[in-house]
């Protein structure tokens, strides 16, 4: 018990004592980052669309071109340098993402195409995957259940 | 002789008769950027692997220390290092050519004191003529052992601490020079119970106030028998949080302290936050700027306090706190 | 329009998760999980759609849309094929951000070497 005080105590003290980025700063950088990115994938996804393709598909070509971008970006180490600047604002999209996927393919390769970028490539994306297919699932099964008994959603 | 309950005054004091330091790119940038024995231009030195790169680091600190004293490795007896790698792979990589016995040893960040205390024990316990201490830390095997791959797109926190890409190796033996080793004071773990890895001086300040403290008491010394008192890596906020935690126990350093890790790196252009981290920022500021000033008899004697957070991965994902340790090493100039 | 409606809308969710890092113990990792999660609740609710029709891709761009798109995946497949639905439609939907991200990734790993932190 006593310990456990005295430990609180100590963290306040040090929340007190370490300084943090001013977080007015950092949230218009994000915003300014995001937004910009955001921004590029509407140019691809308008021009998807003029050029005649369904919604869907525009919506396909926008990811896949965003993520080339992103990896590109990651291989000439420039994402980082994003990143630092922006904050969220290169985290939040897809970019973000392709990212965590590119970063630890590039820099396991030494460890082997096995355990190097075979299993260290899903070190970030892999608990997205996981944690957005189960939660899916999960309300998938909600969903089901609804039908059944009746209720439109 | 054994002073108080955690030191050591040593009779025959050691001598740290050589040194070198190798440092990367970043270092060499750095404010001690012209003091460095050599500055790697890619820091990779011509290997294929972060983790090579940081054992020919240490081997070429081990060559450059032993070089200057004109000591052949046959002639160094045991070889105390450590670095920040899973098992301590890169000492027993780099090492390896030396063929020196040798004792691998793991302090985190604290490890120069942890060798140089263990190496000055077995020189004045008559054990042999000449040993070795080494130790490294490179930023991209520790950035791919404690936090993301180097590409991956994430910001660092204020707290954060930068790992320096260097070594320091350190010839201690009965030989004659202008730097003894007179006593070390051995450091206990210390554990606040603080769990975050990313504000690493707050969780080893309590173990240097600890270690410098206890030093003190041990000698019975007041702060201004210190020419300076030396902490390995604790950062801006480690040395606020220190001045405190020191105070409270009724001493006063703030006019004698020095941190390497503030020393090493320009903080407002090099955008490295909290300061320098890593065995290597100890050792090799200990090797580029400490020893010169001792050598030249500008600093009399110094308590230099290397500094460690013992956290592994494991122990952090499993919500463990993040432990500390330093070790003192009192350096006087002859 | 469209674009000013993506700059704003994109950024303000970025700006919003900007304080959870600067302001929490969450690290990069877990807030990316969280989007998705978010994205897929938000779905399930019917609110991400209408969101999106505004925004465009300041609404499908940022990883919540990749949640939106998870959940649209499995819904259909629950419309069209019942219960089995609920394995079908995820992963598939999911499909083309997934794909692209690991098969460029691994090209990545082909060409590129790592790198310096600068």
């Amino acid at each position: 018990m006593e310990r456990e005080k005295k430990e609180k105590a100590y963290e306040q003290y040090v929340k007190e004592k370490t300084p943090v980025h001013n977080v007015w700063t950092n949230m218009a950088k994000a915003f300014v980052t995001g937004g910009a990115i955001c921004v590029i994938g509407q140019m691809i996804l308008n021009y998807c669309n003029q050029q005649g393709l369904s919604k869907e598909i525009s919506g396909a070509w926008t990811s896949v071109t965003l993520v080339f971008l992103s990896v590109l970006l990651t291989g000439f180490n420039v994402y980082y340098k994003i990143a630092n600047w922006g904050g969220a604002g290169a985290l939040v999209p897809i970019t973000g993402f392709a990212n965590s996927v590119a970063a630890p393919a590039i820099e396991y390769k030494k460890e082997g195409q096995i355990f190097g970028i075979g299993c260290k490539i899903f070190t970030i994306a892999g608990p997205v995957i996981l944690y957005g297919i189960v939660t899916s699932w999960i309300l998938g099964v909600v969903y089901y259940l609804l039908i059944k008994s009746g209720v439109t959603l | 002789m054994i002073k108080g309950s955690q030191s050591i005054q040593f009779e025959k004091a050691p001598y740290l008769i050589s040194s070198g330091s190798i440092v990367g790119k970043k270092e060499g940038e750095g404010p001690l950027g012209n003091k460095f024995d050599i500055v790697g231009d890619d820091d990779l030195f011509g290997e294929q692997t972060w983790e090579l790169a940081e054992s020919t680091m240490q081997k070429k600190a081990c060559l450059l220390a032993l070089k200057k004293a004109r000591v052949r490795p046959k002639e160094v007896r045991y070889l105390y290092g450590g670095d920040l790698l899973r098992q301590g792979v890169a000492t027993s990589m780099g090492t390896e050519e030396l063929h020196i016995p040798m004792f691998g040893l793991y302090g985190a960040c604290s490890t120069s004191g942890e060798a140089l205390a263990l190496a000055a024990m077995a020189v004045a316990g008559g054990y042999g003529e000449f040993m070795l201490a080494v130790t490294s830390s490179h930023f991209g095997s520790a950035e791919k052992e404690f936090r993301f791959p180097l590409g991956y797109a994430n910001q660092r926190p204020l707290s954060a601490h930068w790992t320096v890409t260097g070594s320091g190796a350190f010839l201690v033996g009965t030989r004659k020079s202008h730097v003894r080793i007179t006593g070390v004071t051995v450091g206990k773990i210390v554990d606040y119970g603080l769990k975050d890895s990313q504000n690493m001086g707050a969780c080893m300040a309590p173990a240097a106030c600890d270690t410098i403290v206890q030093n003190l008491e041990d000698f019975e010394r007041n702060e201004i028998d210190y020419d300076r008192i030396i902490t390995g890596d604790l950062g801006y906020v480690g040395q606020s949080i220190l001045f405190d935690l020191v105070k409270k126990r009724g001493r006063d350093i703030r006019n004698i302290h020095m941190d390497c890790g503030m020393r090493i790196f320009d903080q407002k252009t090099q955008g490295t936050h909290a300061g320098g981290s890593g065995c290597g920022c100890a050792a090799t500021t200990l090797s580029a700027y400490i020893l010169p000033k001792l050598d030249s008899g500008e600093w009399r004697r110094v308590l230099f306090v290397p500094t460690g957070a013992l956290m592994s991965t494991v122990s952090f994902n499993e919500g463990e706190s993040v432990p500390g340790i330093a070790h003192g090493i009192v350096l006087e100039h002859c | 329009m469209d674009y000013i409606n993506a700059f704003w809308v994109g950024g303000l969710i970025c700006a919003i998760v900007q304080i959870l890092l600067d302001r929490t113990k969450l690290m990069p990792g877990r807030v990316m999980v969280l989007l998705v999660c978010l994205g897929v609740v938000l779905g399930f609710f019917n609110i991400y759609e209408p969101f999106q029709n505004y925004a465009g891709a300041g609404a499908s761009v940022p990883l919540v849309g990749f949640g939106n798109v998870l959940w649209k995946g499995i819904k259909e497949a629950i419309q069209e094929y019942g219960f089995i639905g609920t394995f079908m439609g995820g992963l598939k939907a999911a499909a083309v951000g997934t794909s692209s991200a690991l098969i460029f990734g691994y090209g990545a790993s082909l060409i590129f070497e790592p790198k310096m932190k600068k």
